[in-house]
């Protein structure tokens, strides 16, 4: 019994399944393929026109076979595609998800394509925009846009998908989402309410807005002429994220409730570390102390020292601020042994996948620890001088790896960390 | 279950903010008289919203941060403030290490910028092309963290300093069922000493009203039929101004610092899943019975006026006397289940509606998806506030 209990007393928390889809493909073993093998997703854009905006590149994925195409729809295509693969792994029956659902997915709005329709339908006894889409709505109720633009609703098609028990939770903490969602599975289990927990992340949200409105925070990379170059993690000619897509899944389980229908444990989910900041909207304190308490407080929770920690999933998003506050706050952590720990950034081949990215990285994390390789940050060509780490570069690199730190920030001083560790 | 032993979980601080205007004594004195508040149609012709009783937000809020906050997250920070202040829990220490849970939907929209869009698609334009061209020059650039979800927890964080955790719970009224089900769980399971939780909604906007005319949700009367008895034009909800936000706190943690109680959250349970037929009504009465609420226990309805999703409630509910929050205050999606239990713990301390109650329940169906009941309990004499 006692075995089935971390060092803190609780139930250890073990990862049973995975699944990914991203601009490099659909499933884990393409994912994994391309991503060892450097390759980028990153393209120019084809689902809407670009003419007059700055950003014309990013990862949508573009396989999924939508129709008709929207954001949550797209996001919940994604979502369903990375459970089923990670159900399927785990050995759950199909429709029977024996826990509840914790999906971070993106706030998702009505459409430009929605309100030019609903004005097309309006009467002409109005003239101001939302004037007409309201006398339109009164005229012929749309419960199919209504669903579709519930903030409820990818996490009411996966539980109804999936058969995942209680009310579904969807969560959003910006672009550290898909990591609160595993930490409220992680949490979920050690209270005791749940033998396993299903933790997914999911983006769909590339549209004409979503883009102007990260441009105009100048948020975003915009060197559009080479687009699988532009996402360059810690280079020195780094100038913002590249917006992408895609969908991360994890089933968790009490290592009790894995052992005992004799599931094969894929890692070992160790901890979790969060603190918020309160600095600034979209920037963070100057000194990094929240992403150092963050970071401090994940490797607490695991119950590991920075020494044991051999390679960290970096948040790593290519833009300017990130990357350097990334920098400094893990030296502030782990000393100079910072230099020597090979580091990461998938975003340097799949862009940013905002509401996912957590959950994304957290499967590639899992993935690092079952193959004893670490993907390559791809455009590491010109390094930037005030971030000296050990950023793995050019080819993937072969390493032991017993243990995984997985970082993952958001703007609204949102920071959450995570620690996976080698199955026994 | 490994975890055993399950701490008893206070209210130690209310917020509230609606049309009845701000604070515990006014919101409780206003679902006594159980009158709509705040009616207007001004700008909704024909639809009719609650609101705000507009405070005066310098107490809460200082004039750099108002300006980067659109309604819903100066409602939502506003009565943040307003819930540490009566939990006495501005201190920051406390701050640095409290956890937060906020239950958000998405900010308002430029409607001007959105109007003049379709209108120039109207008069014959590109779609394609006049986004494109309008987008990047007519949007104000902060707009978005005006808009995104979790930018209402992050303004709590900055304004008031709130960072031992946070997160924001998505999911119409789902979410703020979600938020104060997790926030109990955490600190009855111990993971958590004292929580911020609740959630904020801006009921004057087009841009809302829309979401929900299309659902075919909104009432269509003049708002001053009772929840309980609305049928025909009058079915479905008004959308109502509403900032409800609670500090939940172990027995143990209160004490220690000596902080008072309304009294405590003794279960909160949700549920999910389809409506067809008798399924809605059947999850809600094991909801029922699961939080353990008395065949007599009076309860706070945050329900919608949806005739069927009410006899669905009322069916749960079998006897209990109930009072619908939605008939005063309006529908607050995210913030409603919030409210109701902050009303309840209101009525707890001092009562006004329900005479001399030491338990009260709280019920939530959401429009669409979603439901929670939740069982207040009043605390001991000299635990009390």
């Amino acid at each position: 019994m006692s075995s089935h209990l971390d060092h803190l007393g609780r139930p250890i928390v073990v990862v049973t399944g995975i699944g990914v889809v991203s601009s490099l493909g659909r499933g884990c073993a393409e994912n994994w393929t391309k991503l060892t093998a450097g390759e980028s997703g990153i393209h120019s854009i084809s689902r809407f026109p670009t003419d007059g905006l700055r950003t014309t590149m990013a990862g949508t994925v573009d396989f999924m076979d939508v129709e008709p195409m929207s954001a949550p729809a797209l996001s919940f295509a994604l979502a369903k595609t990375a459970t089923q693969e990670a159900v399927d792994q785990a050995g759950i029956s199909a429709g029977d998800f024996p826990g509840p659902l914790f999906l971070a997915a993106p706030p998702v709005e009505m459409e430009w394509q929605h309100r030019f329709a609903l004005n097309a339908d309006a009467p002409d006894s109005e003239s101001e925009g939302y004037k007409r889409m309201l006398a339109a709505a009164r005229e012929k109720k749309r419960q199919d846009l209504f669903e579709l633009f519930q903030f409820g609703t990818t996490a009411d098609q996966i539980t109804e998908t999936f058969g995942t028990k209680g009310l579904p939770i969807s969560l959003s903490t910006a672009c550290a989402s898909g990591a609160t969602a595993v930490q409220l599975g992680v949490e979920a289990i050690r209270r005791g309410d749940t033998g396993a927990a299903l933790c997914v992340g999911t983006d769909g949200s590339v549209m004409t807005e979503s883009l102007v409105r990260f441009s105009l925070l100048s948020a975003l990379s915009t060197q559009n002429e080479e687009p699988s170059k532009a996402s360059k993690p810690f280079s020195k000619d780094r100038d913002g994220f590249v917006m992408a897509e895609g969908a991360g899944a994890l089933v968790l389980e009490s290592l009790e409730n894995a052992k005992a229908r004799g599931a094969n444990i894929l890692a070992v989910l160790k901890g979790c570390g969060e603190k918020a900041d309160h600095f600034h909207r979209t920037r963070s304190s100057p000194d990094g102390s929240p992403v150092i308490a963050a970071v401090n407080r994940a490797l607490e929770d695991a119950g590991v020292t920075v020494d044991e920690i051999d390679t960290i999933n970096a948040h790593g998003t290519s833009t300017p601020e990130n990357d350097r506050m990334e920098y400094n706050s893990l030296h502030a952590v782990f000393g100079d042994r910072i230099h020597d720990v090979p580091i990461t950034s998938n975003k340097s081949m799949i862009g940013h996948t905002l509401t996912a990215a957590g959950a994304i990285e957290a499967v590639v994390s899992v993935m690092t620890l079952r193959e004893g390789l670490i993907p390559p940050t791809i455009n590491y060509t010109n390094p930037d001088p005030d971030i000296p780490m050990d950023v793995v570069h050019g080819e993937a690199r072969s390493a032991p790896v017993k243990t995984v730190l997985s970082n993952s920030f958001g703007f609204g001083g949102q920071n959450a960390c995570l620690v996976f560790g080698a199955a026994e | 279950m490994s975890s055993g032993e399950r701490k008893p979980v206070l209210i130690t601080g209310i917020g509230l903010l609606s049309a009845a205007g701000e604070g515990g004594d006014a919101h409780r004195a206003a679902l006594a008289a159980g009158k709509p508040l705040g009616l207007t149609s001004e700008g909704f012709v024909p639809y009719t919203v609650h609101a705000l009783n507009e405070p005066d937000w310098s107490a809460q809020i200082g004039r750099r941060d108002m300006r980067q906050m659109e309604p819903w997250q100066r409602i939502g920070t506003y009565v943040a403030g307003l819930a540490l202040d009566d939990a006495s829990a501005k201190d920051d220490e406390l701050l640095d290490r409290m956890d937060m849970i906020v239950a958000a939907g998405g900010g308002e929209r430029d409607i001007e910028v959105d109007n003049t869009i379709m209108d120039d698609v109207r008069q014959g334009g590109d779609p394609e092309v006049v986004v494109n061209e309008r987008l990047p020059n007519d949007l104000r650039p902060t707009l978005f963290l005006a808009q995104l979800s979790n930018l209402l927890a992050g303004n709590i964080s900055i304004v008031h300093k709130v960072t031992g955790s946070s997160r924001t719970f998505m999911g119409e009224e789902g979410a703020g069922m979600s938020a104060i089900a997790t926030a109990h769980a955490r600190i009855s399971s111990g993971q958590s000493d004292i929580m911020l939780v609740g959630g904020a909604f801006n009921g004057e906007r087009e841009d809302m009203l829309l979401l929900f005319e299309l659902g075919n949700v909104l009432s269509h009367g003049d708002g001053t039929v009772p929840v309980s008895q609305r049928e025909g034009k009058d079915a479905g909800f008004h959308l109502g101004s509403v900032g409800a936000f609670l500090v939940l706190e172990s027995a143990d943690h209160a004490k220690a610092r000596g902080a008072n109680a309304y009294g405590e959250l003794t279960a909160v349970k949700a549920g999910h899943g389809g409506r067809d037929g008798s399924a809605l009504a059947d999850r809600l009465s094991g909801l029922v019975v699961d939080s353990n609420i008395g065949a007599d226990v009076p309860v706070l309805s945050s329900g919608t006026g949806l005739p069927d999703l009410r006899k669905a409630e009322q069916s749960a509910l079998g006897d209990r006397p109930v009072r619908h929050v939605g008939t005063v205050f309006g529908h607050s999606v995210e913030a409603q289940f919030p409210l109701a239990v902050a009303l309840a713990a209101l009525e707890l301390q001092r009562s006004a509606t329900f005479d001399g109650a030491t338990q009260i329940g709280a019920s939530a169906v959401g429009s669409w998806r979603s439901e929670a009941v939740a069982l207040l309990t009043k605390v001991k004499e000299g635990d009390a506030r």
